[in-house]
């Protein structure tokens, strides 16, 4: 709150001069990454649009209906849904309390185990799915939700840990130590002190987490294919088999929603500083 | 209300002895400053009476009853931390009610509990602010709500204005020791700042290295401190090493007559103790610097070609000027030996020594 009333009163002494290098800087930025996504956007209202004209012949909203109304979208959708939130509760009701051990306590290895987390990320995936997948074919839970579930767990562990490890060791233990003071035991202060404050970075995880299992594709394909098909396992067999770019133009629209709205919640938990405080900044 | 006690307290981390051997009685509604240098334990054994830390030996009573194994939320203390230690996820309300709602009281309550001790210490209103909206006094004295609301029977400070500017702290002392005598509540106040602690405190506890130096009230620390520590850390003090020799003992430049056996001794002179006067001879003590205070000057002394600095304070309208050479004429002195004060004396000024107190131990 002291952050904007300090913008309000700076704002009308910025206005007098022109900041020509940030113009330019945020230019290049909107270029680089908004023309791409524009792009899309404009090919997925598209019906006509052909080589040497900027913009398409004919708008319209026929592809629209053709990619909504088959009932592989809308089953793949649910199933990335259902699978998200899954990934999502599960790392979640694991890492948190990992998490809260390795900022708080001290046990033997706690450091190996610490960074045990960021290994995974240290080899390529690939690689490990698939030892993982010859594992799971021989327990049977290749092709099923399940498989695809523990699969995916694997690659939120380490967000989960590292950035909610940052955030409980960036809690004041004055904090926690006044709240005892004033009468609340161990337990009460854990839930009315220390996770309230460190809430906004473990909502940043949570929602990291909640979009990047959304969109995983390759833990998906591999142990999933073709039994469980997500939205990103759908848009790849559009892209491989129709010629028609409208198909994954109105699909990456769609894929684009659920992240867009997760942002839009993300914004009243978390300010600029919120994140970089999570990870330790 | 309420008696504090420490009996033998220690506290050992890993190797070093934070707190040896500290006993101390705090009386009800008596406000007992800790004073010392960062590093000498006065912090630890605040943390000790509000539960935070486990003694390695002793036990802390209040009331007669031992709490040293009682967890901080189930003692009858209130802290106060240097860094305030608000909860920003709550109002400045929330921050204040927190500790009564633990406890289920009513809402209506609550409500006019809160806001009386807003009232309290000033803040009448400022409920719904969130604590950084507040300046770093307000957000000090919204710490002092927070214990105080819960009206507990020890008070504990630990250097709760350090961070603030010197004005404030200033303010803010004043308004604490008014809002203590108040209340009347028993507290401990932990601080670095001497004039903070002669300000403030009934009874001052001067600490070193985890040990209790000296346990007297502000005047008494001050004018009769008992070890060279205290009287070079209270005040401004000139501490010599001296020879004493034939029943008079001779430091820097000045001769004082004295009861004690020959050998070493420190001799200690207050620089408003140290008169001065005009001199001739060219190995006499030279006046290196002259600070203007308006009220007073202060007379940087160089005795013996650097060999020893003396401080002395003189009128404003004396004149002294840098260069200027000296006679040391001290009125007030003590002789520690050992460590502890040995022999305390009055010099008339025909220079014929009186003895006020001796104490040999």
């Amino acid at each position: 709150m002291t952050d904007t009333s300090l913008t309000a009163t700076a704002a009308p002494r910025l206005s007098r001069r022109i900041d020509w290098p940030g113009i330019g800087f945020a230019a290049f930025l909107s270029l680089v990454i908004l023309v791409p996504l524009l792009v899309v956007a404009i090919w997925a209202f598209t019906e006509v649009w052909r080589y040497p004209s900027i913009l398409p012949q004919k708008f319209g909203l026929r592809f629209w209906g053709a990619t909504l109304g088959r009932n592989d979208v809308w089953s793949a959708l649910s199933t990335s849904v259902l699978l998200a939130t899954t990934v999502t509760a599960l790392s979640t009701a694991i890492c948190l309390p990992a998490a809260f051990a390795f900022a708080r306590l001290n046990f033997p290895g706690r450091n190996i185990f610490f960074l045990s987390f960021l290994t995974v990320h240290a080899f390529p995936k690939f690689g490990l799915y698939v030892t993982i997948a010859t594992i799971f074919l021989g327990l049977g839970l290749v092709g099923t939700f399940w498989g695809v579930v523990l699969i995916q767990l694997v690659s939120t562990l380490m967000f989960m840990v590292w950035i909610p490890v940052a955030a409980f060791q960036g809690v004041d233990r004055r904090l926690e130590e006044a709240a005892r003071d004033v009468g609340a035991s161990p337990a009460r202060v854990f839930f009315y002190i220390t996770l309230p404050q460190a809430l906004p970075a473990i909502i940043a995880a949570v929602l990291l987490t909640f979009v990047g299992t959304f969109y995983e594709t390759e833990g998906a394909w591999l142990i999933g294919a073709p039994t469980v098909r997500t939205m990103p396992l759908v848009m790849i067999t559009f892209i491989n088999s129709e010629v028609v770019v409208q198909y994954g133009a109105v699909l990456s629209v769609v894929l684009w929603v659920p992240s867009f709205i997760l942002m839009l919640f993300a914004r009243r938990f978390l300010g600029p500083q919120a994140l970089g405080r999570g990870l330790g900044a | 209300m309420a008696k504090l006690e420490l009996r033998q307290l220690s506290k050992q981390f890993s190797t070093t002895l934070a707190v040896d051997d500290v006993s101390l009685t705090v009386d009800d509604g008596e406000l007992v400053c800790l004073l010392g240098p960062s590093g000498s334990g006065k912090s630890t054994v605040l943390r000790m009476i509000g539960g935070f830390e486990l003694p390695t030996a002793g036990a802390v009573l209040i009331d007669g009853q031992d709490v040293t194994r009682v967890p901080p939320e189930k003692r009858p203390t209130g802290m106060v931390f240097q860094s305030h230690a608000l909860w920003s996820h709550m109002t400045v309300f929330g921050n204040i009610a927190f500790g009564l709602r633990l406890r289920r009281l009513p809402a209506d309550e609550i409500r006019q509990r809160v806001e009386a001790v807003l009232e309290l210490v000033g803040l009448g209103g400022y409920g719904k602010r969130q604590p950084n909206q507040l300046s770093g006094g307000q957000q000090q004295r919204v710490a002092l709500a927070r214990s105080l609301v819960l009206e507990p029977k020890i008070l504990l400070l630990d250097e709760p204005f350090a961070s603030l500017d010197q004005h404030l702290r200033e303010r803010l002392r004043e308004e604490v020791r008014d809002i203590q005598q108040r209340v009347g509540i028993t507290t401990l106040f932990v601080t670095h700042g001497q004039d903070e602690a002669l300000a403030l405190a009934d009874r001052i506890v001067v600490m070193r290295d985890g040990k209790v130096e000296q346990v007297d009230r502000p005047e008494v620390v001050y004018r009769e401190p008992r070890t060279p520590f205290v009287a070079g850390f209270i005040g401004q003090m000139n501490l010599v090493d001296g020879d004493i020799r034939n029943g008079r003992i001779e430091a820097a430049g000045m001769s004082v007559a004295t009861p004690l056996a020959d050998g070493r001794a420190i001799l200690a002179v207050r620089p408003e103790f140290l008169e001065l006067g005009s001199a001739t001879a060219a190995d006499a003590p030279v006046a290196h610097r002259v600070i203007d205070y308006g009220t007073h000057l202060m007379v940087d002394i160089t005795v013996k070609d650097n060999a020893e600095r003396l401080k002395a304070m003189a009128p404003a309208n004396s004149g002294w000027k840098a260069g200027d050479r000296l006679t040391l004429r001290p009125r007030e002195v003590a002789v520690y030996r050992e460590g502890v004060v040995a022999h305390r004396a009055v010099v008339t000024p025909e220079s014929s020594p009186a003895p006020v107190e001796s104490a040999h131990v």
